[in-house]
């Protein structure tokens, strides 16, 4: 086993303690979007999108937003308290682990966490039959590309604060915005240009563009390789910023 | 608990250091200090806040690079080997860091894992560490409820998971009641008897007294004196000391009638100190020149008198 599992293993024994809720939690807010959202507003978008029911077309949507959500979640407080309040960080790098096993570990944690959410949106929204195609296999791939975008950018973001006022304005002019102009819920065709490049250059709408085509069974075209690209760009950049920011508040 | 002493192959001084240096940004926290520290030994860093003991301790603890200066952990760089080093190192740090959402025996048992440690060892290694610093009853408990001294003693249990070559304490018992820190300071003892090998970090000179058998006395990033306690006091101060107290808002207006009594005499703002080699015969004087103190009192000469001998203050203030 490598340095890097066995802080993975660390927050998995943690987990353990809180699976049930967490878990729960995981299946009944799909389910409340599904029913709110899906059949409530649904129902006003009689016309539907594209040629699919307004739920099929918003289901994928609300995964991959479900991946980035989880991913924020999980590369916010956890990890200012990580740094400030139970500090385990420092702990750990007292041990023989180096900055990328503490920052890997804490990332693939991270990564589980979201396999678990997206796996029981998957469950979901395949008993309300909205997966259309066999290419829903490929969700849970892109929804830990799109966790991964999104945690180590966030984590490199939360390790260079002291107070989690700082983590509340992330959540109120990064993450909901990047909700609600990523094509979850309206096609980005409807924004104007500039809130549309807004899309474009936030990791999220890639992720939800990806994950409608997997789930309707749509042709991405060869635009989704640089999709795929672009988010491996976001998690090799967030990477190394947070790698930089880790080292630079532990190795003092 | 039986510790396995193990003779460190090799490498004259577990930690040597020569000119080490540590500055932050303008500030020199550490400012060329020579230290070598042998194995078996209890070897004690005394100072006030912000001598630079913590900072020199974590870059013993290869957390901290040092910024000039050499410095070998167990014979290796700690720029280089780090990872090395620290896998036979016992960390306990100043500040608790704990993890409160698991139990007491789960907090050993994952550290356990950092070091590689198979999970079967960990957990028999942890209780035998538990039942050691006296918390094997609390094993299934979590952290958070457990007293100050309780979650100290874990820590120091935690440092010893990987059965290191040196421990390393910070401070170990800042903020402990009188009875806690007795109990830290038994359980160190013990190990020190095991031959384990002990850094520690303290502004309580009688930590200092009681657990170190040599240390350095830190003041301003520098090493100012260097000793057993016992040659530290013989060198640095009187036999014992007259503390004398008068009502009077400036101690210091009796210095000059106090002149002649003892080798020499500390005025502090609440007492005045006379450093004799015979208490009682000065005490006699005092009172034959008709200073009449409001309060006195007769005692051996401390670490704290050769802290104020060698700066010019007092240890904790």
């Amino acid at each position: 086993m490598t340095p890097s599992a066995y802080v993975l293993e660390y927050h998995l024994v943690n987990y353990r303690r809180t699976w049930r809720s967490s878990v729960l939690s995981s299946l009944v807010l799909p389910l409340l979007t599904m029913l709110g959202f899906g059949i409530g507003v649904g129902a006003y978008v009689t016309g539907g999108v594209g040629g699919y029911s307004y739920l099929e077309w918003m289901v994928p949507g609300l995964i991959a937003t479900t991946a980035m959500q989880t991913a924020i979640g999980e590369s916010t407080w956890p990890v200012l308290s990580s740094f400030e309040w139970v500090k385990v960080y420092f702990a750990q790098a007292a041990a023989p682990l180096r900055i990328g096993d503490i920052l890997g570990g804490h990332l693939a944690f991270m990564l589980f966490r979201v396999l678990l959410s997206i796996a029981a949106f998957l469950l979901v929204a395949f008993a309300f039959g909205t997966l259309r195609s066999a290419w829903a296999v490929a969700v849970p791939l892109i929804a830990l590309l799109v966790g991964a975008a999104v945690a180590a950018p966030v984590a490199a973001y939360t390790a260079s604060v002291t107070s989690d006022s700082y983590l509340a304005i992330l959540i109120r002019f990064a993450v909901l915005p990047m909700s609600l102009f990523s094509g979850v819920f309206f096609p980005i065709e409807s924004l104007p240009v500039v809130l549309r490049w807004v899309a474009y250059v936030l990791p999220l709408w890639h992720g939800v563009d990806l994950t409608r085509a997997a789930t309707l069974g749509l042709d991405p075209g060869p635009g989704a390789v640089w999709q795929v690209l672009y988010l491996v760009f976001w998690c090799a950049a967030g990477w190394s910023l947070a790698y930089w920011r880790y080292q630079r508040r532990l190795v003092i | 608990m039986s510790y396995p002493f193990r003779r460190v192959e090799g490498v004259n001084s577990l930690i040597h250091a020569r000119g080490l240096v540590k500055r932050f940004g303008d500030f020199t926290a550490v400012d060329g200090i020579d230290v070598d520290v042998q194995a078996g030994e209890a070897f004690g860093f005394l100072g006030p806040n912000g001598a630079g003991k913590s900072s020199t301790m974590r870059m013993i603890g290869c957390v901290s690079p040092p910024t000039g200066g050499v410095l070998r952990i167990l014979g290796m760089d700690p720029r280089r080997d780090g990872p090395r080093i620290r896998a036979r190192l016992g960390v306990c740090p100043q500040l608790d860091n704990l993890d409160p959402e698991l139990t007491v025996l789960e907090n050993l048992t994952t550290y356990a894992r950092f070091f590689g440690i198979p999970r079967k060892v960990a957990r028999a290694r942890a209780a035998e560490l538990l039942d050691f610093v006296q918390l094997g009853e609390r094993a299934g408990s979590k952290v958070e409820p457990l007293s100050g001294g309780m979650k100290r003693r874990l820590t120091i249990a935690r440092a010893l998971v990987n059965e290191p070559d040196l421990v390393l304490l910070d401070e170990p018992t800042t903020g402990l009641d009188p009875q806690a820190r007795h109990l830290v300071w038994e359980r160190l003892f013990r190990l020190k008897q095991q031959g384990v090998t002990l850094v520690l970090t303290t502004h309580y000179m009688d930590e200092a007294e009681q657990l170190c058998d040599r240390l350095v006395v830190m003041d301003g990033g520098r090493i100012v004196a260097e000793g057993s306690p016992r040659a530290l006091i013989d060198t640095h101060s009187t036999r014992e000391v007259v503390e004398l107290r008068f009502a009077t808002d400036d101690q210091g207006t009796y210095a000059g009638k106090l002149e002649g009594i003892g080798e020499r005499i500390e005025v502090l703002p609440d007492r005045v100190l006379l450093y004799v080699s015979d208490g009682d015969g000065a005490l006699a004087e005092v009172h034959r020149r008709s200073l009449s103190p409001a309060g006195s009192l007769v005692r051996r000469s401390s670490l704290e008198d050769v802290f104020l001998h060698l700066t010019g203050r007092t240890l904790v203030d």
